[in-house]
């Protein structure tokens, strides 16, 4: 058990590479009801959010359509990063970071200045993410009819709301399955039918491994208040047009886009050795980047990473490896999707 | 509670010591620390026939979690290691004391071992660690 931002939470609940793999190879799942849910809601709703977010709720159309976007400061640092899903447009809900919860309801409620709009804390629910290949059918073992007829044929990235849970077809671990929000007091009951249908309770260790696998940010090591979407590998959250809406931060995108930044890439050593935050990096040109995230990846069964470097005209750089410099490649920072290699 | 078996000796730095007679002995880590350090993903051996000195760094044990140095409680020439780590390093988790051994050493004086910790003073040591 470690205290992550105040939530007693599990590393493993045995083994850490077991977990990893029974989640690309079958179905496990993680309680993270530590999630912030924070619903908006008003008249203004969408405005607000048009001007909070880099990315633009105006793409969403469909009715629990979810969209992944930034939340920047007026320098352009990310505050947070976050999913909003889409019900209308007087109504959306957002899954925020624990790590930042209070900061950002802070930030949240300081941007509703002028907007008519109500943000609200949600913390009367619970959240567990059952994620893997077998997710969606072992859950449906557990989920009522209503709730199975509501899921049917949606699509990646939608949110609805069925009887008592709310389930999104999201994840942090580049698998198929749920985020399933659930009352506190029924989450234990949901829990336990999940185990019973065969899916197995994995930790913060797995989940850390799983989404570096997939390429995606953590909040705090990756990117954080000082580093811009555009370092982050964000820079596709960005909705530039229309060029005429004002959002948090944009004013700031605009002068280092043009300027050019440092970029977030994927770094793949296949040595013995294990790709760790914090090693430096250095360009074939010879300038300074870091690791932001680094791990041995069970899937690959080799080191894996993501750094922050200065542009480079190379498909190598070099990473200081217990006072040796290793030369390692330069990749996109995804590695694995669906169980399979994607380098 | 960790295993700390009767029949070897440790060091502080939960290396564990076996004698396999002739001056021999074998030397792992323990189960307290690969508990510590997770799932273990490569180990890395000292070549045969290095010589080596008693606290030398001389492999490596590196998990999921971290990169932890291992060091020789003994004096004298390494005379095999486990090969088979190179593919299972899990063994380290999975049976520490048995097939998850790391290397051998044939010792410069066998009465070194004398100095080290028994099971009692071993688990006195991680006590004091915690």
């Amino acid at each position: 058990m470690v205290d992550f931002h105040g939530w007693d939470m599990p590393l493993h609940y045995g083994s850490q590479i077991e977990e990893h793999h029974i989640v690309r190879q079958a179905a496990g799942m993680f309680d993270v009801s530590h999630m912030t849910i924070v619903d908006v809601t008003g008249n203004q709703a969408k405005d607000y959010l048009r001007y909070l977010l880099a990315n633009d709720v105006d793409k969403l159309k469909d009715k629990g359509k979810a969209l992944y976007s930034g939340m920047l400061n007026d320098d352009g640092g990310v505050v947070d990063d976050l999913i909003v899903y889409y019900f209308d447009a007087t109504n959306y809900r957002m899954v925020v970071n624990s790590a930042t919860r209070e900061k950002d309801m802070n930030w949240l409620l300081k941007q509703t200045e002028g907007f008519e709009v109500t943000v609200t804390e949600r913390p009367e629910f619970a959240m567990i993410a059952v994620q893997g290949p077998e997710a969606k059918a072992k859950a449906a073992e557990v989920f009522s009819n209503a709730q199975n007829e509501a899921v049917a044929g949606m699509k990646p990235f939608f949110g609805v709301q069925a009887e008592d849970l709310f389930i999104a077809t999201t994840g942090y671990t580049g698998e198929a399955g749920y985020e399933i929000m659930v009352p506190v007091e029924k989450a234990p009951d949901l829990w336990q039918q999940l185990l019973d249908a065969g899916v197995k309770p994995s930790g913060l260790g797995a989940r850390d491994t799983l989404r570096l696998e997939a390429g995606m940010n953590l909040y705090g090591q990756d990117m954080d208040e000082t580093i811009s979407p555009l370092e982050a590998n964000m820079g596709w959250t960005i909705t530039w047009e229309p060029a005429d809406r004002n959002f948090v931060g944009r004013a700031a995108l605009e002068a280092q886009r043009e300027q050019g930044t440092k970029k977030l890439v994927g770094l793949v050593m296949t040595e013995k050795g294990v790709l760790r935050a914090g090693l430096n990096v250095k360009t074939a040109e010879g300038e300074a980047g870091i690791i932001t995230s680094g791990t041995f990846s069970p899937t690959l069964g080799h080191a894996i990473a993501m750094a922050r470097i200065p542009a480079t005209n190379s498909s190598t750089v070099e990473v200081e490896m217990r006072k040796k410099w290793v030369k390692v490649e330069v990749v996109k920072p995804s590695f694995v999707r669906n169980g399979k290699s994607v380098l | 509670m960790s295993t700390i078996p009767n029949d070897l000796r440790y060091a502080a730095s939960h290396e564990w010591v076996r004698p396999e007679g002739d001056g021999v002995f074998t030397i792992g880590i323990t189960e307290h620390a690969q508990d510590l350090l997770g799932d273990m993903v490569f180990v890395d051996l000292p070549d045969v026939g290095d010589q080596v000195n008693a606290g030398d760094d001389v492999a490596v044990a590196e998990s999921v979690k971290a990169a932890s140095d291992v060091y020789t409680p003994i004096t004298g020439e390494v005379l095999a290691v486990n090969e088979e780590l190179e593919d299972s390093p899990e063994l380290v988790n999975s049976d520490p004391y048995g097939d998850g051994w790391l290397f051998k050493i044939k010792a410069d004086d066998v009465a070194e071992v004398d100095e080290l910790l028994d099971a009692e003073g071993y688990a006195a040591s991680i006590e004091d660690d915690e």
